[in-house]
């Protein structure tokens, strides 16, 4: 099948009213002195209006590359998107200018970052940062915009806000810090999409959980939707509607988040689940069960599935070519030639002849 | 059982800069006041969120930092009354993992070299010897000895923690302390080095203190579990009598503020610990988790609770109990 039929057909089903955001087909690479690293290989994805959905994978997965690429924070060289469209609202943002998308950051689009400290600035009160986001995005006055800043960081619920906006970022600690980053995040006019790259990585475990709860409340109050970005499948089984499990580049498995913890499919997700101290299987068990060896070098990596030299199932074809989608329910795929033949009826897709040597 | 480290009223406060001339300086109760046993061949996991004193613990233990108080006996012998020459000795049994691999190999060293250094310094072996050596320890961290001449950074985290662990098994240590050793380590891998740590302990029938901050690695790897906040113990038991019915609120919180790993029921979840850890500088007058405690009483903003044996081997700091 061709791929714009597909692209159609896949929209049509999904209703594309409902869709915020769609990624369709991206690559994206760095080309470094050492050679090609392929950060991203032909990512699809979207993300519907008031849903929060996660991206999934460890280190060197593409999932904050993926990120990167919908706010164009991308570093071009040595970055370069090779293919793919990132449709918002109807706009493919890869071809707007460097003024249409700096607009729309901030503005519809908000990214909030896993280290507070880093992306506030030191030197400017918290209100003061705040309110700038008003000022820019607002045709209002000063004292307004303060007003409003106040009331934002109610909203996320910083104890004394009239007092806290005079604060300096080291004044507040980590957890407030955050609080304050998602409060200038909600600070544009009407918010769309709010990408949270690992926002709790940082924290304590009981100021994790309350990061975790404030998001969930406030996505079901504003309606906005989330990108979350995270390694931690606690994360993930806590926030999420819907998951894509990424490695080294590649969506391997995309579920609703009950489906996902319930039906694992991928051997890759199957292991990082297994991967969790904390899974309830191991309450008497003596050893984890690891998956073997580390993640492929994404410099020579070519078209065959990165998973294949720590898949416990790996066979002859998955070091020829990646897989293409199979699915295993409604909201429901794998990229796995051993699920693949496991089931008798593969939807095959679009996926997969694209890798380059 | 034999008690192989014994830690009584141990004290370590940290004195700050006084920022105004002839004010009075402020004082970092970083271990107020702690005591507890570790036996032989036993994993006690010490878990608390950040500030709680949890590292300062291990490195005092060591006599990598000073104490202010009280008594710190590794078999029976006071660490910090040692002269130099028994420390050393000493510190050949007692080894330490650090969290992250990065910075704790000297990058301009090769892992050879690295692995060679401690039987140096202690003057144990041959060359040749200090060869064989290498070569038996690499093989059992899983990593491939043809590689001692590459340089840390040539490695993967996963490997290089492999090396930190290697580094710390050249003198064939008594007993290990893990300082967040496998924090820094993307799942995967941290699931591989945790079947380690257990297969040289089985192996070898080390002692460790393993510190976390992470609940779910703690209670997967440790026989008992130190929970800290503060400076303080708040409980203590076996991992299963605490797992299964912790008394103190805070290990309560902890467990609850731990994410799930299964989605269902989540909207149904207890509400959680609100506020933040307080500054170990100025701690919160009584109980010092009295103001985030949701089942606070008076008393506990007066007075400080002693750590209770409520049932054997479980002991908690709580008015409660």
């Amino acid at each position: 099948m061709d791929k714009d039929a597909y692209t159609s057909r896949k929209l049509a089903s999904d209703q594309d009213k409902d869709i915020l955001l769609s990624m369709e087909d991206v690559s994206v690479s760095f080309y470094t002195h050492r050679g090609i690293v392929k950060a991203v290989r032909n990512l699809n994805l979207k993300i519907n209006k008031g849903e929060t959905l996660a991206l999934v994978g460890e280190s060197g997965c593409g999932k904050s590359v993926t990120a990167h690429t919908i706010n164009q924070l991308i570093p071009m060289p040595p970055g370069k998107i090779e293919n793919g469209k990132v449709v918002f609202e109807g706009r493919d943002l890869l071809k707007l200018d460097e003024k249409e998308i700096a607009s729309l950051r901030g503005d519809r689009i908000s990214m909030i970052f896993q280290e507070p400290m880093t992306s506030l600035n030191p030197v400017f009160k918290i209100g003061d940062q705040i309110a700038d986001v008003f000022l820019a995005h607002h045709n209002i006055k000063k004292e307004e915009a303060m007003e409003k800043t106040i009331n934002l960081l109610k909203l996320v619920k910083i104890p004394a806000p009239e007092r806290r906006i005079k604060d300096y970022p080291h004044q507040l600690s980590g957890g407030m810090r955050q609080r304050a980053m998602i409060a200038m995040a909600l600070a544009s006019p009407e918010p769309g999409l709010l990408i949270a790259d690992e926002p709790t990585t940082a924290l304590d475990v009981t100021i994790q959980a309350q990061i975790l709860r404030l998001i969930y409340d406030l996505k079901q109050d504003i309606k906005m939707s989330v990108l979350l970005i995270t390694h931690d499948m606690g994360v993930v089984a806590e926030t999420a509607d819907r998951v894509i499990v990424m490695y080294a580049g590649r969506k391997m498995e995309e579920a609703d988040v009950y489906s996902l913890f319930e039906k694992p499919s991928h051997p890759y997700t199957q292991g990082l689940l297994n991967s969790l101290p904390s899974n309830k299987k191991y309450e008497d068990a003596a050893r984890l069960e690891a998956i073997k060896g580390t993640i492929p070098d994404l410099l020579t990596i070519g078209s065959e599935c990165p998973f294949e030299n720590r898949c416990p199932h790996a066979m002859p074809v998955c070091r020829e070519s990646f897989p293409d989608e199979t699915k295993i329910d409604d909201d429901h795929s794998v990229w796995c030639h051993y699920v693949e033949g496991e089931d008798a009826s593969p939807s095959s897709q679009l996926v997969g002849d694209q890798g380059e040597k | 059982m034999e008690k192989i480290l014994e830690v009584k009223n141990l004290k370590t406060y940290f004195t700050l800069k006084s920022e105004k001339f002839g004010a009075k300086p402020e004082v970092v109760k970083a271990v107020n006041d702690l005591s507890f046993e570790v036996n032989k061949g036993e994993i006690l996991g010490i878990v608390g969120e950040s500030g709680c004193g949890k590292s300062t613990l291990g490195k005092t233990i060591l006599k990598l930092n000073h104490k202010t108080g009280g008594e710190i006996l590794y078999k029976g012998n006071e660490i910090f009354d040692l002269d130099a020459e028994d420390l050393k000795d000493m510190r050949r049994k007692m080894q330490m993992v650090f969290q992250d691999p990065f910075s704790s190999l000297n990058p301009r060293k090769k892992v050879g070299t690295l692995l060679a250094q401690p039987l140096l310094i202690h003057k144990l072996g041959s060359k040749e010897e200090i060869d064989v050596k290498i070569d038996k320890v690499m093989k059992e961290v899983g990593i491939n000895p043809v590689y001692k001449g590459r340089f840390p950074h040539q490695f993967s985290g996963g490997q290089r923690q492999r090396i930190g662990i290697a580094r710390a098994l050249m003198l064939d240590p008594e007993f290990i302390i893990c300082d967040e050793a496998v924090s820094a380590l993307d799942v995967s891998i941290q699931a591989q080095v945790l079947n380690l740590l257990l297969d040289l302990h089985d192996k070898y029938k080390f002692t460790y203190i393993f510190i976390a901050h992470d609940l779910a690695v703690v209670e997967f790897i440790s026989t008992r579990i130190i929970v800290m906040y503060l400076g303080k113990i708040v409980e203590t038991a076996d991992k299963k009598e605490l797992v299964n019915s912790h008394l103190h609120p805070y290990t309560k919180a902890l467990f609850d503020a731990f994410p799930a790993t299964d989605p269902k029921g989540r909207e149904n979840r207890d509400p959680v610990l609100m506020g933040d850890v307080p500054s170990p500088i100025n701690p919160p007058s009584g109980c010092y988790f009295h103001p985030r405690c949701p089942r606070v009483m008076d008393k506990c903003k007066l007075e400080y609770p002693e750590l209770k044996e409520v049932s054997s081997g479980h002991k908690a700091a709580c008015w409660l109990y």
